[in-house]
């Protein structure tokens, strides 16, 4: 018997003791991404503190518990001719036990309710900004700017993961965690974000800014933010949302209240060019090329860049009855959506000329020839 | 026989496993059914299931009640069977508790949310901007989806409902009556007193589904009208389900109390389906006031 | 007829054949049935977890699509939760309570039956949704709209699902306290009662309470899908969170439903082992009730991020705190109840003491997880997988593995291979912490959970985590081979098994008689609990 009692001991020992340790060298391995960032806004500071204390706290009372117990273990084991004590209970030491982890708990609870009170005062904020969550995208919307804008995963990462290119994750920068329009936010400013979402519930969660908050079809919620550094912060889509959950980053650029000022006008203008031409004839090359590019950012998540879809969840585009039947139904259908499904209305989402070359590319790619071509003016006419 | 020394342990029954399988095919059924992938298939899978369970409880309860007949059953029997049946019932007041939750979650939170009050200043602002909360909701928030049936009205308390009311109080009232009718041993007087209050659940079925008839063809009031409607409709149908259930009941004993089943002190089906007659008739207090009242 | 049926049917008389089980109304026989079963889901469960920690082994996609993903970790939380761990306490019930308070058998022994069968039934519902247009289900154990709206033809599998498995949990809730109220023998008051037994009463209310308000949930979303109400949608003046505090409402207490039997384990093997009395009996029963009392009022821990009320996630921070309490003073009893006793390590020591450290490990994240200001950063992280896979696996399943232990001998009359058995031991308890402790790493690192592919930076930590699953995983395996060659012989046992062991179940031959008391034992304080 005593052999498996010694590696019982060595190896019980060895549990607690790494465990406990591995908890207490954690913030000494903060770069190696071990522990909660310290993010870079007041609240995410305070967060940090007090998640930090809270796992002392706990780090402190476990060594106290288990330690108890080891010696325990160690000292009255029968083989060393322990002999069991009678006593069974004590008053005492119950009332004791009891009144130490209230203790505790208020010394945790304290600060907790100033952070979260701090955390929803969402007054006086400089811009606000409105999140939509899409399966699988975001929407950025500068409330009173008019400025909106998509914001999907970077086309890189999207290939690795559909398998049109050889890439590893490893060879790809921010593999996951890159998109193709990042929100830009000035620095120094009080932001007031807003989330809600257009289908299912998502979670927009910027790590380094402190919390997430879910984004609900049909409420908004709010939360404010105040970026103290420059720089790229990354952060994910934080509440299943269906099949693409794990494909929906968040990139958030935060620059000077100057570079945000001169952002905001290119950007406008940019949007403005995009959508400009809608009033002349396209050409279907023409349509054809821009379709391409508006189908992979914006329908293959569901009905995959060879328009096959998955059978029983996302209809195929390729001969179907929609796609290859009358042109009303089509644009139907993508103007505005179907009610009930993961389908949505692209209607409000894209503009004239994508819409239009979207039908016309699903029209006659992959096989499907019905060879005609949507003008964007027949989309402009439908709104 | 009711001596605690010896303990009662039924004979192997094949009727639990029976009764799995019966419920296990009539939700097959019912999932082909609903999910539109073997309607037809569906329902009638459906039927077969329910038709099985219908013939499970029969043959089930036939062997309780001959064996109760036969004097096996002891008084340890007869409490456990009350501790069953008291905790079915509390099942049942959890299972309403969640459909009384959602009346006043979408009365106290939801409703007052998308109209703008409290929490719900942005979302009233930024989404729903027309929308003003009221109850019974007059408007709903939007959507293509659930506009084209706005209803006219709603079904007022101090009508039918009023009279649904009086007639299931009275109907605690007779199953007393016929309770006390068995206690001294009066056994017409315990089937007449029975009569009466399967008739008054029976016409409380029948005003119900009046109300469901006015609704769905005058006031326009659906299942689909918004929170209102589906709550309405979720409560009330579920209670509707309950009396139809307990009626039923009531008239399985009825039947069994014109065969002479129950004597004054050993009764103890009788008393099950009067507590759960009594627990439908406080469910429909608590929609009387919630649902159609304030 | 005064003679009770007992009589007829002799003591090893036992019927025979396929019928003996299938037709069966005798708790020891359903009990054997319940545990296989959980042992079968167990397997099933933890086939689908190795699926998910082979994909995640490394960045990339590599072996499923996200959408399957997504099945297989909806799928392995359902079968682990409704189909593993709640039945095998169900089965540890069956086979236990009637014996440890000295009946001949459950109160209601037929719908005992149906308890049971109808489980074998409800899983086929839900297994064959993986063969069903759209897949399994895919919007997580939670089932939140209107994401679970999207689930294909397996829709209302799962909603029936669900009916039919509370189903089936009320009647053996039903069942648990008709027997302890009712058929207790003489002497066995309230305050003797074995400490499984007292847990079990408490997780019988538990369920009766929680489960009728899922039933009701699910049915709402069944009406939402199919006959046009908007509960959940805020078109019509619904609310998708309404759905998440009804959940949540069933699902904290449900958590709650797998550990009390745990503790209650727990309670009767560390006093085994000390050879030394519980110690603080009467707390322990209190901290018990307190535990499931609090249990309902702490459920929207789970929903800080939805957005409530500034006073609404105070109060739930302060309830969800107020836990730590009692369960508090349940660790320190067990602490003290070792101290100063006269230990042996037998394997079902080994687990429950392994149960109490790892436990408390995912009870301390719990405790983190409640501040509502951080648990914005935690939640929805691999730092709560981490902390539910303590509480529930190295918590909940070890605590069944020690029962399994602890019990065998009783049950089959012959001990189980102790180096085998202690072997299961040191092979789990090792492995499943470099399966989970490095996702609290993850999660603070900012990981999401039931995502199928992540950024590089995690990759060391999932490929760890994923070697620690597979190694616990085969672990497994030993435990089947220890309770097949017990099954099959050994040494036979004494009556009493354990030299520390007390209580009525110790004073029945090993295997006991098929009916377990026929004529009520008489019940002393010193023959009582442990
Ligand atoms: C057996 C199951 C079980 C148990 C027992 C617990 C126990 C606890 N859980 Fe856990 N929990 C789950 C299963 C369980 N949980 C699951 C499955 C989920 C995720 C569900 C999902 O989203 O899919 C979850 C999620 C979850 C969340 C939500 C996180 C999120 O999604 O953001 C929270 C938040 O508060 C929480 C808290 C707690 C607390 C405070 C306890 C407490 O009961 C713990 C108490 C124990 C101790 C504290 C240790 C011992 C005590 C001492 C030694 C005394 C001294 C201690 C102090 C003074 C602190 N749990
Ligand atoms: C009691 C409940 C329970 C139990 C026992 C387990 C056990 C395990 N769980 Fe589970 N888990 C949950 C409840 C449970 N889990 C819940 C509620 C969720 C949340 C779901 C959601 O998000 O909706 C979850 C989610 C979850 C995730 C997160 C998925 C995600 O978010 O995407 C992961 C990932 O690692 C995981 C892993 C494991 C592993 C490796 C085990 C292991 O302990 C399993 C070990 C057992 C075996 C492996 C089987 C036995 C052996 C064999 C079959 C032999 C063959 C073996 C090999 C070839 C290796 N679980
Ligand atoms: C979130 C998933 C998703 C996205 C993204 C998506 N769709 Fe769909 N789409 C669906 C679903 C689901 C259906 C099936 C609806 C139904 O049940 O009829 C569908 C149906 C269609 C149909 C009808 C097919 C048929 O024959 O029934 C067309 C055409 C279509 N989508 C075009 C598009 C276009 C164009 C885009 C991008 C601008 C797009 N979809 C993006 C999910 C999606
Ligand atoms: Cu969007 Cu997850
Ligand atoms: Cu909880």
């Amino acid at each position: 018997m005593s052999k498996p009692r010694t590696s019982m001991l060595r190896t019980l020992f060895l549990i607690v003791v790494s465990f406990t340790s591995m908890l207490v060298v954690t913030p000494a391995w903060a770069d190696w991404a071990l522990n909660l960032t310290k993010g870079v806004t007041p609240i995410s500071h305070q967060v940090y503190d007090l998640h930090m204390r809270i796992l002392w706290i706990m780090v402190v009372v476990a060594i106290v518990v288990f330690a108890t117990m080891l010696w325990s273990i160690i000292h009255h084991r029968k083989d060393k001719g322990a002999v069991a004590a009678k006593f069974h209970h004590s008053t005492a030491l119950e009332l004791l036990w009891t009144a130490i982890p209230i203790a505790i708990l208020v010394v945790i609870a304290i600060p907790a309710t100033k952070t979260l009170i701090a955390m929803e005062k969402t007054a006086d904020a400089d811009i606000t900004i409105k999140i939509t969550g899409y399966q699988w995208k975001w929407e950025y919307n500068y409330m009173g700017e008019d400025l909106t804008f998509f914001s999907v995963l970077a086309a890189d990462s999207r290939a690795v993961v559909d398998k049109t290119s050889d890439a590893k994750p490893e060879d790809i920068d921010n593999y996951l965690l890159d998109v193709d329009n990042p929100v830009v936010l000035p620095i120094n400013t009080k932001i007031r974000i807003l989330t809600t979402a257009a289908d299912v519930i998502h979670a927009w969660w910027v790590p380094a800014l402190g919390w997430k908050r879910d984004a609900i079809p049909g409420f908004i919620n709010d939360n404010w933010t105040y970026i103290e550094e420059p720089g790229i912060y990354r952060g994910q889509c934080a509440e299943l949302c269906g099949k693409d959950h794990g494909y929906m980053p968040i990139v958030v650029k935060a620059v000077s209240k100057a570079e945000y000022q001169t952002w905001l006008v290119e950007t406008k203008q940019k949007i403005a060019e995009a959508s400009s031409g809608a009033d002349r004839e396209w050409t279907l090359d023409e349509l054809m090329a821009r379709g391409e590019g508006v189908y992979k950012t914006n329908c293959a998540a569901c009905h995959q860049a060879n328009g096959e879809g998955i059978p029983g969840v996302f209809p195929a585009l390729v001969a179907s009855p929609i796609a290859t039947g009358a042109v009303e139904d089509h644009i139907n259908i993508v103007m505005n959506g179907k009610a009930g499904t993961a389908m949505a209305a692209y209607g409000a989402q894209l503009n004239d000329i994508d819409i239009a070359a979207i039908i016309t590319y699903e029209r006659n790619a992959w096989g499907n020839k019905v060879g005609d071509l949507v003008q964007p003016m027949t989309i402009q006419a439908t709104r | 026989m009711s001596d605690s020394e010896t303990y009662f342990i039924p004979e192997p029954s094949p009727w639990p496993v029976v009764g799995s399988l019966a419920l296990f095919i009539s939700f097959v059924g019912g999932s082909l059914f609903l999910n539109g992938s073997a309607p037809m298939f569906g329902s009638f899978i459906l039927g077969l299931g329910i038709a099985a369970i219908i013939y499970m409880y029969y043959a089930w309860f036939s062997d309780v009640i001959s064996e109760s007949l036969a004097g096996r059953y002891n008084s340890q029997v007869d409490v456990s069977f009350r501790w069953g049946m008291a905790w079915f019932i509390f099942s049942e007041v959890m299972f309403f508790a969640a459909f009384f939750g959602a009346l006043f979650y979408a009365r106290v939170l939801s409703v007052p949310w998308l109209g703008g009050e409290g929490a719900g200043f942005l979302t009233n602002a930024v989404l729903w901007p027309d929308f003003v909360p009221e109850w019974p909701i007059d408007v709903i928030p939007n959507f293509s989806k659930f506009t084209a049936s706005v209803y006219d009205d709603v079904i007022h308390a101090w009508g039918v409902p009023a009279i649904n009311t009086l007639i299931l109080l009275t109907s605690g009232v007779t199953l007393t009556f016929a309770h006390w009718a068995l206690k001294k041993n009066n056994q017409k007087g315990l089937v007449r007193w029975l009569f009466v209050t399967v008739c008054l659940g029976i016409i409380f079925v029948y005003f119900q589904a009046g109300e469901y008839h006015e609704a769905y063809t005058e006031l326009n009031l659906k299942m689909t009208s918004g929170i209102y409607g589906s709550t309405f409709f979720l409560l009330t149908g579920f209670h509707g389900f309950h009396v139809t259930m307990g009626t039923l009941m009531l008239a399985v004993i009825m039947f069994r109390a014109m065969k002479g089943h129950f004597t004054h002190e050993n009764h103890f089906a009788f008393e099950a389906v009067a507590w759960y007659w009594h627990f439908v008739d406080v469910v429909w207090l608590g929609l009387f006031i919630f649902v159609y009242w304030i | 007829m005064s003679e009770a049926a007992v009589h007829d049917d002799h003591h090893d008389h036992k019927p025979t054949g396929i019928g003996r089980w299938l037709f069966s109304t005798n708790h020891k026989d359903i009990g054997t049935m319940y545990l296989l079963f959980s042992l079968l889901m167990f397997f099933v469960g933890g086939a689908m977890a190795i699926v998910i920690r082979a994909e995640l082994f490394q960045p990339g996609l590599q072996f499923v699509n996200p959408q399957f993903f997504n099945s297989m970790t909806t799928m392995h939380a359902l079968v682990m939760i409704f189909g593993a761990v709640m039945p095998a306490g169900v089965g540890l019930a069956n086979w236990m309570i009637p014996v440890m308070i000295g009946a001949p058998d459950m109160a209601l022994p037929r719908m005992n039956n149906m308890s049971f069968w109808i489980l074998p039934f409800g899983f086929t519902l839900l297994l064959s949704t993986f063969f069903m247009d759209g897949g399994a289900p895919a919007g997580g154990w939670t089932m939140y709209p209107p994401l679970v709206l999207q689930t294909g033809n397996a829709f209302p599998f799962l909603i029936f699902t669900v009916h039919i498995l509370g189903i089936s949990s009320i009647m053996g809730a039903i069942n648990i306290i008709a027997t302890v109220f009712n058929m207790r023998a003489p002497g066995m008051t309230f305050m003797r009662l074995p400490l499984f037994v007292w847990t079990w009463i408490i997780t019988a209310f538990l369920l009766i309470a929680a489960l009728p308000v899922f039933a009701g949930a699910v049915t709402m979303l069944l009406t939402d899908q199919y006959f046009g109400t908007s509960f959940f949608d805020a078109a019509g003046g619904g609310d998708p969170v309404m759905f998440q505090h009804l959940f949540w409402f069933f699902g904290h207490p449900e958590v709650y439903i797998l550990i009390l039997p745990a503790f209650g384990i727990v309670s009767q093997i560390i006093p085994t082992f000390s050879r030394k009395r519980l110690f603080g009996y009467t707390s322990m029963v209190y901290a018990t009730v307190a535990i499931a009392f609090l249990s309902f009022f702490v459920w929207a821990h789970h929903m800080f991020t939805v957005g409530m009320p500034l006073a609404g996630e105070l109060f739930f921070m302060y309830a969800t705190m107020t836990i730590a309490i009692p369960t508090g003073v349940k660790i320190f009893n067990w602490v003290a109840t070792m101290w100063r006793g006269s230990m042996t390590f037998e394997t079902p020591m080994l687990f429950s003491i392994a149960f109490i450290v790892l436990f408390s490990v995912g009870g301390f994240s719990g405790v983190m997880m409640s501040i509502t200001p951080v648990d914005f950063q935690y939640h929805d992280t691999y730092f709560i997988v981490a902390h539910f896979h303590y509480v529930l696996v190295t918590g909940a399943v070890f605590a069944l593995f020690a029962a399994a232990y602890y019990w065998l001998p009783k049950w089959t009359g012959h001990m189980y291979d102790e180096g085998l058995g202690k072997l299961h031991f040191w092979t789990s308890a090792v492995f499943v912490n470099i399966l989970f402790f490095p996702q609290h790493f993850l999660g603070l690192a900012g990981m999401p959970r039931r995502i199928p592919d992540y950024a590089v930076q995690f990759a060391d930590w999932n490929m760890v985590s994923s070697l620690g699953g597979f190694a616990f995983g085969l672990s497994q395996l030993i435990f089947v081979v220890v309770v097949f060659k017990c099954i099959r012989g050994g040494d036979k046992v004494t009556d009493q098994v354990w030299e520390g062991a007390r209580g009525l179940e110790w004073t029945l031959s090993s295997p006991p008689p098929f009916h377990s008391f026929t004529v009520p034992p008489k019940v002393t304080e010193e023959s009582a609990h442990g």
